[in-house]
């Protein structure tokens, strides 16, 4: 066989490549408009915002910028006695502008994230510079504050230095790069993100465990009634989908509360002493009741979609064929369902994993995720880099997750509808 | 081994699924071990239903199904030893054609290396050795049928139920598929239950056929005799060709009647009718009535050729007779000689015998 492939052309002596090209050009075009407004739209909805995110997550430039000379002197300084007068002399420069620009107060919040303590000493120096005379401002500078004269406040300028940084992301973990530069962890009783991260991602995971055992039966049922009446269960499953997300949580606080209905009635049947009532809110177990059942339908449905596809057919062929009915169940119609559980839990879990407002209502301070520390940051302290910080962290997360699910399972056997 | 005639019994069988239509009937049927029998019906005539109850998929509602001698409607599916091959193969899609054939051998805990005999001996039996580590997916429509058929008997089942198999192939593919099945019936000697809508295969593959149609057994008989003598209008108008007058019988005695019709009297052999003044269908094959008959025979008509039609073999002949337009006549393309064009009037002749008055309907 002849590997050379001679080119053929058309009647009118045209090559009939660039023919069928200059043919099927209009429909190409034709589809890229169609297809414009989306790509358009996530560019500016999605690609724009996350790569936004990320550069905030790591840019450091504010106080490179606001302090350009000071760095300038610092670079000669090896960090272990004070520095020099020239160093203070630029600092003075750079901080005589800021004041001049009203900017001074953006400084000390910025150098407080690095070390406490700058607060107030910057105060105290912007009201004593005005009366500061000219030349030896080491002097001068010392004597504000004692502090000033601590070599551990310059070191901690010197370090916002670089114009990027990874602070945000060891801060997330609960870490920092100490006064040695080693990356160490903050002590016992200030590590709060480690703890949101693990509880988040337990919450996450048992809510995909709930999720998957009570639709499995559901899916099942819906895929094998008639008609009539898994339209009328459909419709059960998608009634929470038609109502505000906020009234949903807002229903469930009423059913847990202390004095709540379910509470009531644990009561009533003399489950619990009156006096005794259990805490259901407030807590995980809030966020466990309240995300199970507003995440359900998204396990629901493309378990149905795939359970839809499956003959049964297959189920009696497996009976038949001598399999008990659990045989037939687990060897037949259970490895056939795997798309559609892989799909359920994926999107459950990822949806889990970011879940804010529920948490936020009914979880209480033992029952809130990382989402609501995120968004405390944003609204709050308006720390946004390290709200990004942490934003991008639950996002890899998720990627290392999806990367995960497609090596053990593949992602080609994932079925939505 | 002695043959048993009652292998499979049904004995007053009755069927509903909703409480207000029976769609079987007081079912009675008795089939022979080492039979091939056809449940052959239009869709919704209660056969497939009965194949079902005797899978265990569904329940009679009333009356008992016997399997050897044995009631078996409190025995669930699984524990039947029922083979049965389904209209859609019901493959397993995710285990390969070993693993397919595997399935029954290992729920039964056979070892590995006498279900590795069995799984050979099964698939050479449907010549598909070699193809035991694909999937499903990867067979055409005939492939997957015979795996089907080759797992349904790979646990040496006395009685293979098959719910209209052939139904999604191509008619090549399916006419040598009646074949293959019946040569395994042959040679195996399984019992073999056969649910399906086309007469064709029916007539080719069984031993007998049960004619189903409002959830009753219309007849129940060889195919030869099936065709030749069919019992009521229903199963004369479902099997093969037929042409049909209506009338009254005017005169009856002994193997022969007079049906008395519109404009003309025909002489008919009298089947369901018993006595003068009765309605009746009188029901007549194609290939029995002749044209320009030479031997003689009792009834001889005039006809116009209203069509005909090319058929390569045989040509169809649309003939108004008697006030039928819709009598058909086949006319081998030997007989080239016969002077049939449109419009010609031709001289068409039958035996009494042939014509059977059967229940008007």
């Amino acid at each position: 066989m002849s590997s050379e492939t001679k080119q053929i052309l058309t009647t009118d002596g045209i090559p009939l490549e660039v023919s069928l090209k200059k043919a099927e050009r209009k429909n190409k075009v034709k589809a890229f408009l169609l297809v414009a407004p989306l790509l358009f739209f996530l560019i500016i909805t999605y690609v724009f915002p996350i790569g936004d995110m990320l550069f905030r997550s790591v840019d450091d430039k504010m106080v490179t910028q606001m302090l350009p000379k000071t760095f300038k002197a610092m670079e000669n300084w090896d960090g272990q006695e004070l520095p020099e007068e020239e160093v203070f002399a630029a600092f003075h420069e750079d901080f005589i502008k800021l004041v001049e620009d009203k900017r001074e107060g953006k400084l000390s919040t910025q150098l407080n994230y690095t070390k406490n303590g700058f607060k107030s000493i910057i105060k105290k120096l912007r009201r004593k510079s005005k009366s500061f005379e000219e030349g030896n401002y080491k002097e001068q500078i010392m004597s504000v504050h004692k502090r000033w004269a601590d070599v551990e406040y310059w070191r901690a300028i010197q370090r916002r230095a670089p114009e990027f940084t990874g602070q945000k992301y060891l801060k997330g973990m609960d870490m920092y790069v100490n006064e040695e530069g080693k990356i160490v962890s903050v002590e016992e009783d200030r590590r709060i993100h480690r703890v949101l991260w693990l509880r988040t991602l337990e919450i996450a995971f048992f809510v995909t465990v709930f999720c998957f055992l009570m639709a499995y039966p559901i899916a099942h049922l819906l895929a094998t009634l008639p008609m009539k009446y898994s339209n009328l269960l459909m419709i059960c499953v998608l009634l929470p989908f038609w109502t505000s997300l906020l009234v949903r949580t807002a229903s469930w606080m009423i059913l847990l509360q202390q004095q709540g209905i379910v509470n009531d009635f644990f009561v009533g049947i003399g489950l619990v002493a009156d006096d005794n009532r259990p805490e259901m809110m407030y807590n995980k177990t809030g966020s466990y009741v309240a995300m199970t059942q507003i995440l359900l339908p998204f396990m629901v449905l493309p378990l149905y979609s795939v359970m839809k596809t499956i003959s049964p057919s297959l189920m009696r062929a497996g009976k038949s064929l001598g399999g008990t009915p659990f045989v037939a169940f687990w060897k037949v119609y259970f490895p056939l369902t795997i798309p559609g559980i892989g799909a359920g839990c994926l999107l459950v879990f990822i949806l889990a994993i970011g879940y804010y407002i529920t948490p936020a209502l009914v979880g209480g301070a033992s029952g809130t995720l990382i989402s609501n520390q995120i968004a405390f940051h944003m609204k709050s302290t308006l720390d946004w880099s390290f709200a990004s910080a942490m934003g991008l962290m639950l996002l890899s997360g998720v990627l290392v997750i999806y990367w995960l699910y497609n090596k053990i399972v593949g992602i080609d056997n994932i079925k939505l509808g | 081994m002695s043959k048993q005639k009652d292998f499979v019994k049904f004995e007053n069988v009755d069927k509903s699924y909703d409480g207000k239509i029976l769609v079987v009937k007081n079912l009675q049927l008795d089939i022979a071990e080492g039979e091939f029998i056809t449940m052959l019906g239009p869709s919704g005539s209660g056969k497939t239903t009965c194949l079902m109850m005797l899978a265990g998929f569904e329940t009679p509602t009333n009356g008992e199904i016997y399997l050897g001698g044995k009631a078996i409607s409190s025995i669930p599916p699984h524990k039947r030893g029922i083979g049965m091959v389904f209209q859609n193969y019901a493959l397993f899609p995710h285990m390969t054609v070993y693993e397919n054939l595997a399935f029954p051998l290992r729920v039964r805990k056979i070892p590995k290396d006498e279900a590795d005999k069995k799984i050979d001996k099964a698939l050479s039996m449907v010549s598909l050795q070699g193809f035991a580590s694909r999937m499903p997916g990867q067979l055409s429509g005939g492939q997957q049928q015979r795996v089907a058929v080759a797992r349904s008997l790979v646990f040496d089942p006395q009685l293979v139920l098959m719910d209209e198999p052939l139904g999604a192939l191509d008619k090549n593919l399916r006419e040598s598929m009646q074949y293959e099945i019946k040569h395994i019936h042959e040679s195996i000697g399984v019992t073999v239950v056969y649910v399906t809508h086309d007469q064709s295969e029916a007539l080719t593959m069984s031993n007998r056929i049960a004619v189903f149609n409002d959830g009753k057994v219309q007849q129940l008989s060889s195919p030869d005799e099936l065709y030749e003598k069919p019992v009521n209008s229903f199963v004369a108008e479902f099997i093969g060709e037929n042409n049909t007058f209506n009338g009254e019988v005017s005169d009856i005695s002994g193997e022969k009647c007079k049906v008395k019709l519109t404009n003309a009297e025909i002489i008919a052999n009298p089947i369901s009718v018993k006595s003068k003044g009765e309605k009746t269908k009188v029901s007549l094959r194609p290939e029995r009535a002749l044209i320009n008959p030479k031997n003689q025979m009792d009834n001889i008509h005039n006809g116009k050729i209203e069509e005909v039609i090319y058929h390569g073999d045989h040509t169809r002949v649309r003939i108004n007779l008697l006030g039928n337009p819709e009598f058909i006549l086949k006319v081998p393309n030997s007989s080239a000689n016969l002077d049939i064009k449109l419009g010609n009037e031709i001289k068409i002749g039958w035996n009494s015998e042939d014509a059977r008055a059967l229940d008007p309907k």
